[in-house]
């Protein structure tokens, strides 16, 4: 999982072209190691299913406004009467208020994928500093380094013992509500175990010889951490960030699903909260509560699948199985 | 003139869980510019240590105390700020095992480059040409540095490691097994490289290898090494082909000579293991292994002794053994004087290799 250009053949077929200028080889070779990839993963079917997915999904969160008559979705625009069966003209039916609720789940998918990817972008960032740091300082740092590591990876456990959605519940409530407050309480929940990951990963790096030469030519602890350690985590890191969006978007939910969202924007979680608000279970509203609930699962399976299939690629040891 | 490097009483300890274990005790070593020393010794002699105390490399679990003094200036007084600059700038080091000393997601040309730029000796518009030179010098095109290092073979890896080596311009390298991993022929043009560099620049190399040829081939004088200690120090050739210490002639005997069907027939090794460190034998350590050891050996643990001295005294080679020691303690002038006697005809000299001492014992 080290080579840069993952399994792609690394030599050129074509012999080097002397006209061609040292950039435009550099250039080549990146998109050739690029299409390798693509190549490696468009053998992965249920890889190529999830991305498509996910491509579909946010090209309709994208142009959802365009589509969609933003008057509609409020509670006072709304075009249709309360709890339509599915009909021509909503083909999911209508909530309590007379919204669509099929244009409610494409608005919704705007937020929950905006939450899905931030979060997820300040939970990675978190834990691969932490990772490297404590990993970093706990194998080469004398004994006030080991004190650092030891100190950061305790404060990870404090945290990886707390319940998940307790403490992002209390975030929640504490902070001002907004998407905002959603996304740092979630970025300051799920962090832990990539730390741990990227810890481990980061011991291994550090017990290669190429760290103890660096070492060996001057590099203090920045050098080494962002220049030698931080490249050879970045596979790692970046298949967990693709299984935690899908977490961080099942959070969202679970937030907004407790009430904890803003009530102002519309979420997949918010959706099926009013719909529990509405006795929508109770009257059998199914048309009410299945959309967005399968709108959740299928984006939270195509992150898994494209993860996955991340991980086989740039994993050598997972190749060949499916 | 202050030698550019000068090791006396170099003791490294690890501490453990088991207790301490002492790695190397009591190392002297000089070396002056454009000279070349090797250090030989089997696994876990010590000389691996050695060469990572001299910039302080050792982790934080070993304890080094002696004195290392590179350029007239103490290494293990140095202040963090100072050994940093001093690493790479002073020494550099050819580590053993150029396939996972480098980094596989970085360029080869930028890891060139990573001394240049951490020390800031060139500006960073000079960078790309002095690699490229640097490339040029140790017999690559200029063209690889845009490679990563899977795409060298085992040989041009370790020809850009010499390479990154060179880039500061230091005035020692330390060569910690630099050829172990290559075939003979690889393995002969990387020593050739060495060679042609310490002569066109005047740098002085400490060349470590478990190897005696490599080491005869490129090294002025030749230091031995078994359990922490040198126990044979001279010019090469003397050493490789003339030893006087006995684990010294028993490393050299384990390589058979071409053309010598008596080497073919009687392969020599060495049995047993080496001592524990931690819990060394009596008196030598190297008695428990040792051919043609003596009671007194049990009891002496005999410190460098000049080998063949002159009348004031004066020898180019030292052995830690009581069988060429002159000193009290030893067997006496007796023993040693004719047993250097017998090994001093220039003709012949090399087919008794290792035959010599089993004579003086035989006394």
């Amino acid at each position: 999982m080290n080579s840069p250009t993952g399994p792609a053949p690394a030599a050129p077929a074509a012999p080097p072209d002397p006209a061609l200028s040292s950039r435009a080889l550099a250039r080549r070779r990146r998109r050739e190691a690029l299409v390798g990839f693509a190549r490696e993963y468009a053998r992965n079917r249920a890889g190529l299913l999830g991305l498509g997915l996910l491509l579909a999904i946010g090209l309709l969160a994208v142009t959802a406004p365009l589509f969609i008559d933003q008057t509609h979705l409020t509670i006072t625009g709304a075009p249709g009467e309360s709890h339509e069966p599915p009909s021509w003209q909503f083909p999911l039916g209508t909530d309590n208020f007379g919204r669509s609720i099929l244009d409610l789940v494409i608005w919704g998918a705007r937020v929950s994928l905006t939450v899905g990817l931030l979060a997820t972008f300040v939970s990675v960032t978190l834990g691969t500093l932490v990772g490297v740091t404590a990993g970093h300082f706990g194998s080469s740092g004398g004994v006030g380094g080991r004190i650092v590591s030891t100190v950061l990876m305790r404060v990870t456990d404090w945290f990886l013992v707390l319940p998940t959605l307790v403490l992002a519940v209390a975030l929640a409530a504490v902070l001002p509500r907004g998407t905002g407050t959603i996304i740092i309480a979630i970025g300051l929940t799920v962090w832990p175990p990539t730390a741990r990951l990227v810890r481990a990963q980061t011991l291994a790096v550090e017990a290669r010889p190429f760290v103890e030469r660096a070492r060996a030519l001057g590099g203090g602890h920045a050098h080494v951490m962002g220049w030698h350690v931080l490249p050879n985590v970045m596979p790692v890191v970046l298949a967990q960030t693709t299984l935690l969006v899908a977490t961080s978007i099942i959070a969202e939910s679970t937030l907004a699903f407790l009430g904890m969202g803003d009530p102002t924007t519309i979420s997949w979680g918010g959706i099926l909260e009013a719909a529990r608000t509405a006795g929508a279970i109770s009257a059998g509203i199914w048309w009410y509560i299945v959309p967005p609930g399968l709108a959740i699962a299928v984006v939270a399976l195509s992150f898994t699948l494209c993860g996955r299939a991340v991980e086989s690629v740039i994993n050598p040891r997972l190749k060949g199985q499916s | 003139m202050t030698s550019l490097l000068d090791v006396s009483d170099l003791r490294v300890t690890y501490s453990g869980s088991a207790g301490d274990v002492p790695a190397v005790r009591g190392v002297d070593l000089a070396l002056d510019p454009g000279d070349t020393l090797g250090v030989a010794g089997e696994s876990g002699s010590g000389k691996s240590t050695v060469a990572l105390a001299l910039l302080r490399l050792l982790p934080a679990s070993a304890k080094v105390t002696g004195r290392i003094l590179l350029e007239g200036e103490d290494v293990l007084q140095m202040k963090w700020g100072r050994l940093r600059a001093v690493r790479w700038v002073g020494a550099s080091v050819v580590f053993q095992g150029a396939m996972h000393s480098l980094n596989p997601v970085k360029r080869i040309g930028d890891q060139i480059a990573e001394p240049l730029l951490i020390h800031e000796l060139v500006g960073p518009a000079r960078v790309d040409a002095r690699v490229s030179e640097l490339l040029e010098q140790v017999g690559l095109p200029a063209s690889r540095r845009r490679d990563y290092p899977h795409q060298l073979s085992g040989g041009q890896r370790q020809r850009v490691m010499i390479a990154m080596a060179l880039a500061c311009e230091p005035r020692l390298i330390i060569a910690d097994e630099a050829t172990t991993a290559l075939d003979v022929m690889i393995q002969a043009q990387i020593l050739a490289l060495l060679g042609r560099l310490v002569r066109e620049t005047g740098i002085g190399m400490l060349m470590i290898s478990h190897d005696l040829s490599v080491l005869a081939a490129t090294c002025d004088r030749v230091a031995v090494m078994y359990s922490g200690r040198i126990v044979e120090h001279g010019p090469a050739r003397e050493v490789v082909h003339e030893p006087a210490h006995p684990y010294a002639s028993a490393l050299s005997a384990a390589f058979p000579k071409i053309g010598d069907p008596g080497s073919r027939l009687a392969p020599r090794g060495l049995p047993g293991d080496p001592p524990d460190p931690a819990d060394p034998p009596s008196g030598c350590v190297f008695r428990p292994r040792c051919a043609v050891a003596e009671t007194v050996c049990a009891t002496v643990d005999p410190p460098l002794w000049p080998v063949r001295p002159d009348r004031d005294g004066h020898a180019d080679r030292y052995a830690a053994c009581v069988h060429v020691g002159t000193g009290p303690g030893s067997l006496g002038h007796a023993g040693a004087a004719s047993g250097s006697g017998g090994m001093s005809g220039p003709g012949g000299a090399s087919d008794e290799s290792g035959t010599a001492n089993t004579e003086e014992t035989s006394r």
